[in-house]
């Protein structure tokens, strides 16, 4: 199928993921298209992380379909490597290479997977590191890093792939609440460069000033959705409005 | 927020910050596990060497104008030497071998391929629970004396095949290592990997194994040390290493005073060359977990 980037970006129709006896996604259909902000809400075991893992291919569905760029990403013929050129992630606990540098963690998926030259990676790289203003600790180890200052690397080391598509998983829910702060804000800085955003967040206010469209999902179902203002300040759906009152 | 990901999120703030050993995640393979030499061991030795050597003395003065007992230990003490160095060219052989050999049996363990997981663990299964000893006779009989490697004749001295014979139990105890560092490392890790598009080879690689490696080194050690004082069992199958040689010096100066000396001396040599390895482990370790 040739995708053209009028058609979403990430297209998914009825997914359904169980994992044995419990259904954790039960028919989730969305599209994604290009510059897209999207925040997914919902209470813990919504079935949200899990439907991230799915987009890229980090968990097998059991039933519908996820197209990336036109390309089923559950396809069992498809180049996994070439999807996650594509999608990047980054997650709630960071997950960065603890025995490598912060400016080591950004290059090697370039210079490994991709096999770029060195050189090139090392200016691309330091260039993302003073994007995500950590400028001056490249050199130091994840270990010597806040939590905030991790997660910030983390993202640099996904845009360091230039995926098409950046999925974040929680990624402020294991910060202290005074670097919550500075992860959001390079976060909203993306978005604004018109990169597609597919966000899992429990930061509602963040959801309201960043996101396109929010999408609540409960039960493994998408309960509502529409813009943040509307979703966040008149919800329709009982469910939601519950929810709200208790995160709110 | 769910009480799971409030856990979650609460557990990771705690490890980060503190520093309370309690408090980080459990590794297994790097805790304590069997025999430790401490101070005491030393001590108690060399305090019963100068107990034995002087009621030896205090015997030898009572009869005749024998040699002393400590000028008997000295006169001896490069033959001993010479016994010991090959305990130590056998474990360092052995390790070399074991390691070289359990380190791929370890990756075969968490093989995505189900018969070379299931053989890999067999294998180790089988070794690591085989008494040293019994593997030790098996080598020694089973291994010809010599063999034929196109024209070349390479013999197979006593050593050598007691050498292989106690590397089989060092490889099994490596394999084990390997699969519990390899299992300690925390499932993000791999996450983190594949959706950077990393093979799973390149994973374990350039990932996975490089955090093994400091994982892995305070147990390696530990076995090493446990390898070394376990050389002398390989006397029982005639190699002349140096409890063979104990034996030979006692039945050839004929003097029972000197039995309980003798071997006391012997231990001090092989405590004196662990002991500062299992120092050594103990402070990497602390250094390890405290991260």
């Amino acid at each position: 199928m040739n995708w053209t980037p009028d058609q979403p970006l990430v297209r998914i129709r009825d997914v359904v993921k169980r994992f044995g006896q419990l259904t954790v996604l039960n028919g989730i259909s969305m599209n994604v298209h290009k510059g897209d902000v999207i925040c997914l809400i919902g209470p813990s075991g919504s079935g949200k992380s899990t439907l991230l893992r799915c987009i890229n291919g980090l968990v097998p569905i059991d039933s519908g379909s996820i197209l990336v760029e036109g390309q089923e990403v559950h396809d069992p013929k498809l180049d996994k490597l070439a999807l996650r050129r594509k999608v990047g992630m980054v997650f709630q606990q960071y997950n960065l290479f603890p025995h490598r540098t912060a400016l080591d963690n950004v290059m090697m998926a370039p210079i490994h997977v991709l096999k770029r030259k060195r050189d090139e990676v090392e200016v691309q790289a330091r260039e993302l590191i003073r994007k995500v203003r950590l400028q001056g600790k490249e050199n130091s180890y994840p270990g010597e890093l806040s939590g905030g200052q991790q997660q910030r690397i983390a993202i640099a080391r996904s845009l360091a792939m230039n995926p098409d598509v950046m999925l974040f998983d929680e990624v402020t829910a294991a910060l202290d609440p005074e670097t919550v702060k500075e992860v959001l804000v390079t976060i909203r800085q993306l978005a604004e460069e018109g990169m597609t955003c597919i966000i899992v967040t429990h930061e509602m206010g963040f959801a309201r000033e960043v996101a396109d469209r929010v999408y609540f999902t409960d039960g493994g179902v998408i309960v509502e959705h529409g813009p943040p203002d509307q979703l966040l300040s008149a919800p329709k759906q009982d469910r939601t409005r519950a929810f709200l009152d208790k995160v709110l | 927020m769910g009480a799971g990901d409030a856990c979650a999120g609460v557990y990771a703030v705690i490890a980060n910050r503190a520093d309370f050993p309690v408090l980080l995640p459990f590794r297994p393979g790097t805790g304590g596990e069997g025999f430790r030499l401490s101070a005491w061991h030393g001590a108690a030795v060399v305090t019963a060497l100068v107990f034995a050597v002087a009621l030896g003395e205090a015997h030898a003065q009572a009869g005749a104008a024998t040699p002393s007992i400590l000028a008997t230990m000295l006169k001896w003490t490069p033959l001993l030497a010479e016994g010991f160095a090959l305990n130590i060219a056998m474990s360092f052989l052995a390790m070399a071998i074991g390691t070289l050999v359990g380190v791929p049996l370890g990756l075969g363990q968490i093989s995505l391929m189900l018969p070379v997981r299931t053989s890999s663990w067999f294998v180790t299964q089988f070794f690591r629970n085989s008494p040293w000893l019994v593997l030790l006779f098996y080598c020694m009989l089973l291994l010809p004396f010599e063999v034929h490697i196109g024209n070349t004749i390479v013999p197979l001295p006593g050593w050598l095949k007691s050498t292989i014979g106690l590397s089989l139990p060092v490889m099994a105890n490596v394999s084990e290592l390997v699969r519990g560092a390899v299992r300690s490392i925390p499932y993000g890790q791999w996450e983190a990997a594949e959706s950077l598009a990393y093979t799973r080879m390149q994973t374990l690689w350039l990932i996975i194994l490089p955090q093994c490696v400091k994982r892995m080194t305070p147990p390696w050690m530990n076995l090493y040390a446990i390898l070394t004082v376990a050389t002398p069992l390989t006397s029982v199958v005639g190699v002349s290493e140096a409890m063979t040689l104990t034996g030979d010096i006692l039945s050839s100066e004929g003097r029972t005073e000197l039995l309980v000396p003798m071997y006391l001396y012997l231990l001090l040599w092989f405590f004196l060359y662990c002991y500062p390895i299992a120092r050594a482990t103990l402070r990497l370790e602390k250094r390890f977990q405290v991260r």
